[in-house]
C-alpha cells in the first residue's frame, strides 16, 4: 500500500499539471460565478459556501476518468492484481494519493475563495473542515466508479452519471455544514455526518473497488 | 460464455431425463428452462395487475371518501404511494439479483436485474411525476428541494446509471457484473429514501400507514393496498416479458433457440 501511494504522488509530482489544472478549474468555475449572478455582496455571502462546494466537487471529479486508466492501459492494474498482497490495501494507497494530489490543495485553496466571496470567519473554518472531511469521501466513491466504468464506451459521460448521483449525499451535508458557519449556528452535526461517511466509505469502498478492478480486467 | 455452454446442456439434459424436474431447484435457473416459465407465468401476472388495479380504481374513485383537508386531490396517492414503494422495492430485488450474479457468478440473475431496471425507473418517474402533480394544488408548487423527494431523484438517476452502464461494454457479461456491483453500492440510497420524512423535517409528510396501525380512513387504504398489489404483478410481469426478450438475445446462437425460432 505505502509503495503504491508512493508511487502514486511521485507521478503526481513529477506531473503536477494536472493537479495544477484541477486548481485552475476550480478557481475559474468559481470566478465565473459573481459573473453570472453579479457581485452584490450580500448575495454572494449567500451563495458562497455552496458554490464553493460545487466547484470542487467538479473539480475532483475532473481528474476521476485517469485515476485507473493510465494502469490499465499499460498493463500495471493486471500485475497489481496478480500481486500477493491484498487488493483493497493497494487501492486504498491509490484513492490516498489521488486525494493529496487533488483534495488536499483544494481545500487548502478554499478559505482564499471563501474570502472572495466575503465569508466570514466561522463560514471559512466550517468551509475547510467540510472539505478536509468531504473530498475523501468524494475521491472514495469516484474511485469506485471510476473502477466500474473502466474500459466502457462513452467513458467520461458515463462516469458522470454514475459519480454525480452519489457525490449528493457530501455536497449536501458539506455545503450545510459551511451553511451552517456563515449563518452561526455550530456545524458540528453536518461535520459528524460527514466524517460517518468518511469512516464508512473508507472501509467499504476499497473492498468495492478491488472487486470491480477484477471485473475489468478478467 | 463458451464454458456456460455444457454446463447449461448439462442442467437441460438432467432435467429430461429426471422424473420429476421441479424436484431440481437449479431446474429454472437456466435460461432456456427459464424461458419457458417465464411465458406461461408473465400472463397471469399481468391478468391478476389488470383485475387489481380495477377493483383499486374502483374502491379508490367510487367508494372511498373525499380527503377532509385536502379535497378530491388526495386521490393522487393511489398511483403515487405505490409506484413510490415499488421503485425502492425494485431497486432492491434488483441489488439482491445483483449479488447473486456476482457471488455465483450467475447468468439468468444478472439478466433479471437488467430486466428490473426499466421498470423501477419508470415507477420512479411516475412517483415523481404523479408527486408533482399533487403539489401544485396542495403545496402550491411543482417542486421543491425536500429530502425526499430530492433522494427519489436521485434514485431515478441510480437507475439510469445501472442501465447505462450495463449497455457499456462490448461483452454483455461485464456489463452485468460491473452494473450489479454498481447496484450494491447503490442500495444506501434506499435508507436515506425511506427514512428521509423522520430523519428531516421538510415538506413531504410523515407516512400514514404503519406495521402498528394507520390513520387512514379504510376504504382508502383497501385502494391503496389493491393499487400496490396491482402495480406489484404488473412489474413481475413486464420483468418476465422483458426477461424473455433478454434471454432471446443473449442466447441467439444457440440450438434451443434456433430451434423455437424455426431456424435450422
Amino acid at each position: 500500500m505505502k509503495a503504491v501511494l508512493a508511487r502514486d504522488l511521485r507521478l503526481a509530482w513529477q506531473n503536477p499539471g494536472e493537479t495544477l489544472l484541477t486548481l485552475a478549474f476550480f478557481v475559474l468555475v468559481a470566478t465565473l460565478f459573481p459573473l453570472a449572478v453579479g457581485p452584490e455582496p450580500d448575495l454572494l455571502r449567500r451563495l458562497g459556501p455552496g458554490v464553493i462546494w460545487v466547484c470542487a466537487l467538479l473539480a475532483a471529479f475532473l481528474s476521476l476518468p485517469r485515476l485507473f486508466a493510465g494502469d490499465y492501459a499499460d498493463g500495471t492494474l493486471e500485475q497489481l492484481l496478480l500481486s500477493p498482497q491484498p487488493a483493497a490495501a493497494w487501492v486504498s494507497g491509490k484513492i490516498m494519493a489521488h486525494w493529496i494530489a487533488t483534495g488536499v490543495p483544494l481545500t487548502l485553496l478554499s478559505p482564499l475563495l471563501g474570502l472572495q466571496y466575503g465569508l466570514p470567519f466561522e463560514a471559512l473554518a466550517a468551509l475547510f473542515a467540510a472539505l478536509a472531511l468531504g473530498t475523501p469521501v468524494l475521491s472514495l466513491l469516484g474511485a469506485a466508479c471510476a473502477a466500474l466504468s473502466l474500459g466502457a464506451r462513452g467513458g467520461g459521460m458515463l462516469l458522470a452519471l454514475l459519480a454525480l448521483p452519489l457525490f449528493v449525499p457530501v455536497l449536501v451535508f458539506g455545503a450545510g455544514a459551511a451553511e451552517a458557519g456563515a449563518t452561526g449556528i455550530s456545524p458540528a452535526a453536518h461535520l459528524s455526518l460527514l466524517g460517518a461517511g468518511l469512516i464508512l466509505a473508507g472501509v467499504g469502498i476499497p473492498f468495492a473497488v478491488a472487486a470491480a478492478l477484477k471485473i475489468a480486467v478478467d | 460464455m463458451n464454458a456456460d455452454k455444457p454446463q447449461m446442456n448439462a442442467v437441460k439434459a438432467k432435467a429430461t431425463t429426471s422424473p420429476l424436474p421441479s424436484m431440481n431447484f437449479f431446474h429454472y435457473s437456466s435460461p432456456s428452462t427459464f424461458f419457458g416459465l417465464a411465458g406461461r407465468l408473465a400472463p397471469w401476472f399481468f391478468a391478476l395487475a389488470a383485475l387489481l388495479a380495477v377493483a383499486g380504481l374502483y374502491v379508490g374513485f367510487g367508494l372511498a371518501p373525499t380527503d377532509a383537508t385536502q379535497g378530491e386531490v388526495y386521490r393522487v396517492i393511489y398511483l403515487h404511494v405505490p409506484a413510490a414503494w415499488m421503485s425502492m422495492l425494485l431497486y432492491f430485488v434488483m441489488a439482491c439479483y445483483g449479488a447473486v450474479a456476482i457471488t455465483f457468478n450467475s447468468r439468468l440473475s444478472a439478466m433479471m436485474a437488467r430486466a428490473i431496471a426499466p421498470t423501477g425507473a419508470w415507477f420512479t418517474f411516475v412517483a415523481l411525476w404523479s408527486g408533482a402533480f399533487w403539489g401544485r394544488p396542495t403545496w402550491g408548487t411543482y417542486w421543491v428541494w425536500d429530502a425526499r423527494l430530492t433522494s427519489e431523484l436521485v434514485l431515478l438517476f441510480l437507475y439510469f446509471g445501472f442501465i447505462a452502464l450495463a449497455n457499456a461494454f462490448d461483452d454483455p457479461r461485464r456489463g452485468d457484473k460491473a452494473a450489479s456491483l454498481l447496484a450494491i453500492v447503490g442500495i444506501v440510497n434506499l435508507p436515506i429514501i425511506y427514512f428521509s420524512v423522520h430523519w428531516w423535517n421538510t415538506l413531504h409528510q410523515g407516512s400514514s400507514v404503519k406495521l402498528t396501525g394507520t390513520s387512514m380512513h379504510v376504504l382508502m387504504l383497501t385502494g391503496m393496498l389493491l393499487m400496490t398489489f396491482a402495480c406489484w404483478m404488473y412489474a413481475i410481469g413486464a420483468t418476465l416479458t422483458r426477461v424473455r426478450t433478454i434471454i432471446l438475445e443473449r442466447e441467439r446462437r444457440t440450438r434451443w433457440v434456433r430451434s423455437i425460432a424455426g431456424v435450422a
